[in-house]
């Protein structure tokens, strides 16, 4: 129990994905510009990065196996963009104000390297299944976590005297860096 | 390699039943997107955008044939409203619009022939007349789009800038001194 | 002791009341002209009735009320209309506005009056209509017409309260009305107790006034024989707190029931009126006297700060003098010094809304210091009586997006100035919230014209096709009529037709001839 939960934490806070990996760098400045967005797309991402842990590891684990071990890559992707496709056409219908509102970024969750880059990472470490499901869990609510944050934090600044040269992706960048500054001090909280 | 084939083919086809079924489940039409760009336009109908009416720079907007810092009726928040439906960054005015302050039209009676060729110009119907009567604006509902001065054959039309009185009176942006001002004095001569 | 409540906030700055309080309310005589507002009330502007050149009686209907908001205006003396025109009136913007300019010719003789002997035996809306035509409205500083204050609708009025806080520094025109007139308040109370129909009325006051409060008990104990049950009407000492006096922080503390953000008292069972208002109710009804004249506060850098009771439409300047302004004024300010607003100009005429002026000067009114930086502090939102977040509200309204600004509740601000005389960095902040709601305002009204155009257009378009079709079918229908001409020419003729033809044919080869002999005779 207590490695469920020693995952997920490292996942979130102490090997955050975007602050300390730095993936899934698209979404996380391309959506923060709105509180809404920013929730909705995070929880997109939760639930694609879940099942696409779940299902690549059954994939690779089931039917590649080691003989078969270089298509892993070509068939996550597959699989991811199957998932992500899936995704998009709940979304519309239930919700076509979060689709309007995504725009482009929701098909763009194909090409999240954070999207890929998980269940790579879970083959890498050698997770078993339930460790994937939590390793992914983590590293979508740590992404959604950090781009909630930074959503909050971009629309504050909309209202701040900004100097010209600074105003918009500039400023951000920069907040952004500052933030993975302080993610950086998560290092060392699990032994 | 056989397996290798087998095992794509089988992920492929899995997937493709997956988003086959889904797409006949969540399925959906339209695209509202027009009607809330023209919902932002200021519906003055005035032709400055180089398309004949709101409607039309809307369905022109909603394509992505042109960009949407067209119409100066609607002023920087127009532009800035029009960003933040579409998602995407606001522009300024090109140099070939200028913005105008708000006027209605107004006809000399006693230049007014009863020619009827202004009633046909007007988009909104806001002039009343017939065939060799007076005619007059609705000054309630004229845009100010200036369409109906060109067609008159005398000239009698002429565009009259909406003052400011106690009812249409805002209150101005607080402008306040961040330092007070010391008047130039002996100081700056005796250097 | 009934018990009181509390309301989130507030400050207690200084009072500055005792100045005006030393002398009773004086008359005042009858100045040069009077230039009477045909708008000194919330709603419409009110249709002149009479034209330059007239001679007009003292309460002679000069304004009718015009629409369903909208209240009347009355001549505040005899005299003649000189004109009806745009004159420099008492508002922030310094615009001008429509007024009546009347001379006095000093005989000041009434018109006929109507007293109502018994207003027990009318009906609620007979005696709203008669407040509608005597112009009775709030003269608390909202000038709302009281007879729409009146209407109820289904909703039950539990508590009718009036209003004699006056929480605001510098004013003590309700003070002074409560210790002089107190009979004539509670009479009108009990007025608009019968029109509301409530079970009782509470009259509120802050406890910086003993002297009112010992006179309104007294005059309820003395109405007995006058009011129904004299228990119902109690006057209840509140806490001295600015702003006390706003009708939703008087209800919450004598009551202690919230009224919901964009509703209106009276949906909770209450209802709210200035003990001044309750006392022109009574004139209007009992006197039969239209809203002609009403006390005002003249105080400040003035020699001797007084109450003043003035006729409508006096021009400011001729009021002031009446105390002697100290020569090192440099402005005045209508209202008090949290809520007022500068004067463009001293010969302004007074309205119905006009409690007080203040003469300025330097050392009462220093210049404000720079504004520095928003700091986060919280001060204001610890004092905001209406539980906002005035920081961000400023925020918003200073980046212009007025649509977070509106979902921090912006438009639930009532403008007190209770957090800007507390921000530490001086930001004005009272003018952001103002300039946003007027902003706000000004793009609802486009939208909406914006809305009505697209309507406009699109059944334009609609008339265009409709024609189109109706040419069309027209055309369609002509040729149809043309074809069954001709299908009908293609048939043989009868003997009869054939008679005619032949004899038109003749008749031209008649002209024929006689016009090539005409011709051959030209040539010749």
């Amino acid at each position: 129990m207590t490695e469920y939960l020693l995952i997920l934490v490292s996942a979130v806070f102490v090997n955050n994905i975007v602050m300390v990996k730095i993936l899934g760098l698209c979404p996380f400045m391309g959506v923060s510009k709105k509180l809404e967005a920013a929730i909705g797309m995070g929880a997109a991402t939760t639930f694609v990065l879940t099942l696409a842990s779940g299902s690549s590891y059954l994939i690779n684990h089931y039917l590649l196996g080691p003989e078969l071990s270089y298509l892993t890559t070509l068939s996550f992707i597959v699989v991811i963009a199957g998932i992500v496709q899936f995704t998009e056409m709940v979304v519309q219908k239930t919700s076509p104000m979060l689709y309007q509102v995504l725009g482009i970024y929701l098909p763009l969750i194909t090409t999240n390297c954070a999207v890929l880059g998980i269940p790579l990472l879970n083959v890498q470490a050698k997770h078993n299944f339930m460790e994937s499901i939590f390793f992914g869990m983590g590293g979508a609510l740590g992404f959604t976590m950090v781009l909630v944050l930074f959503a909050a934090m971009r629309e504050r600044m909309e209202g701040a005297d900004v100097p010209v040269i600074f105003k918009g992706s500039a400023i951000a960048m920069v907040t952004a860096g500052l933030m993975s500054l302080s993610f950086m001090g998560f290092s060392g909280l699990i032994k | 390699m056989l397996s290798a084939l087998l095992v794509m083919a089988a992920i492929a086809g899995v997937l493709g039943a997956v988003l086959g079924f889904a797409a006949i489940k969540f399925h959906t039409e339209g695209n509202p997107l027009v009607d809330k760009i023209d919902a932002i336009l200021p519906q003055t109908q005035c032709g400055q955008c180089g398309f004949p009416g709101c409607k039309p720079y809307a369905t022109a907007i909603a394509s992505g044939e042109v960009t949407i810092n067209k119409c100066p009726p609607g002023g920087e928040e127009g532009i800035q409203k029009l960003a933040d439906l579409l998602g995407v960054d606001p522009i300024p005015f090109g140099s070939d619009t200028q913005t105008k302050p708000k006027s209605v039209a107004i006809i000399d009676e006693n230049t007014c022939i009863g020619c009827t060729l202004c009633i046909q110009a007007c988009p909104v119907d806001a002039i009343v007349g017939a065939a060799k009567q007076m005619h007059t604006v609705i000054a309630a509902e004229c845009t100010g789009c200036e369409l109906c001065i060109a067609p008159c054959p005398v000239d009698c039309i002429s565009m009259e800038v909406i003052e400011e009185k106690i009812t249409n009176w805002k209150w101005k942006y607080p402008v306040y001194a961040l330092t007070s001002i010391e008047p130039a004095s002996t100081a700056g001569a005796a250097q | 002791m009934k018990k009181l409540y509390h309301f989130h906030g507030g400050i207690h700055p200084p009072s500055n009341k005792a100045q005006s309080t030393q002398l009773d309310i004086a008359r005042t005589p009858l100045p040069s002209k009077l230039i009477v507002p045909l708008h000194q009330h919330a709603g419409e502007t009110a249709k002149p009735v009479v034209h330059a050149g007239e001679h007009v009686l003292k309460g002679q209907l000069i304004g009718m009320p015009d629409g369903f908001v909208s209240s009347a205006v009355h001549a505040p003396t005899s005299g003649s209309i000189s004109a009806i025109d745009m004159q420099l009136i008492a508002h922030p913007s310094g615009l001008p506005n429509l007024c009546a300019t009347l001379i006095p010719d000093g005989k000041d003789e009434w018109v006929e009056r109507k007293p109502i002997a018994n207003y027990r035996s009318h009906s609620t809306a007979e005696l709203q209509q008669l407040l509608r035509m005597a112009g009775v409205v709030g003269l608390g500083g909202a000038a709302f017409p009281s007879d729409i204050k009146l209407r109820t609708g289904k909703q039950k009025i539990t508590t009718l309260i009036l209003n004699g806080a006056e929480c605001e520094p510098y004013i003590t025109c309700d003070d002074m009305l409560m210790r002089e007139r107190a009979a004539e308040v509670v009479q009108g109370a009990e007025m608009l107790r019968f029109m509301l129909d409530a079970d009782h009325v509470l009259y509120g006051v802050e406890d910086n006034k003993p002297e009112a409060i010992s006179a309104l008990q007294q005059a309820i104990t003395a109405s007995v024989p006058i009011l129904q049950q004299n228990k119902r009407h109690e006057v209840v000492a509140i806490p001295t707190i600015y702003p006390g006096g706003s009708a939703k922080q008087l209800i919450r503390v004598l009551t202690g029931l919230e009224v919901p953000s964009g509703k209106l008292p009276t949906e909770i069972g209450v209802q709210c009126f200035n003990v001044a208002t309750a006392c022109s109710v009574y004139r209007a009804l009992a006197h039969g006297e239209p809203l002609l004249s009403r006390i005002v506060t003249i105080t400040g850098n003035v020699r001797q700060a007084r109450n003043y009771e003035a006729l409508i439409g006096t021009p400011i300047g001729e009021l002031v003098e009446l105390s002697c302004t100290l020569p090192d004024t440099n402005g005045y300010i209508m209202g008090g010094p949290m809520m007022g607003f500068s004067l463009p100009a001293v010969h302004v005429p007074m309205v119905k809304a006009t409690n007080c002026i203040i003469a300025a000067s330097e050392h009462l009114f220093p210049p404000p210091p720079p504004v520095m930086p928003c700091i986060r502090c919280t001060r204001c939102v610890e004092v905001c009586p209406a539980d906002l977040q005035p920081q961000d509200l400023y925020w918003f309204a200073q980046s212009r997006e007025f649509g977070r600004a509106q979902a921090f509740s912006l438009f639930d601000c009532i403008e007190c100035g209770a957090c800007s005389y507390v921000c530490p960095s001086h930001i004005p902040l009272v003018q952001f919230y103002r300039f946003a709601k007027s902003e706000i305002r000004a793009r609802e009204h486009d939208k909406q014209l914006a809305d009505q155009a697209r309507e406009r257009h699109e059944y334009h378009e609609q008339r265009i096709e409709r024609e189109k079709q109706e040419k069309s079918e027209k055309l369609k229908a002509k040729e149809k009529a043309a074809q069954t001409a001709k299908l009908a020419c293609s048939q043989p003729l009868t003997s009869q037709q054939q008679a005619e033809q032949a004899g038109l044919e003749a008749s031209r080869a008649h002209i024929r001839e006689l016009a090539q002999s005409s011709v051959e005779h030209a040539k010749d």
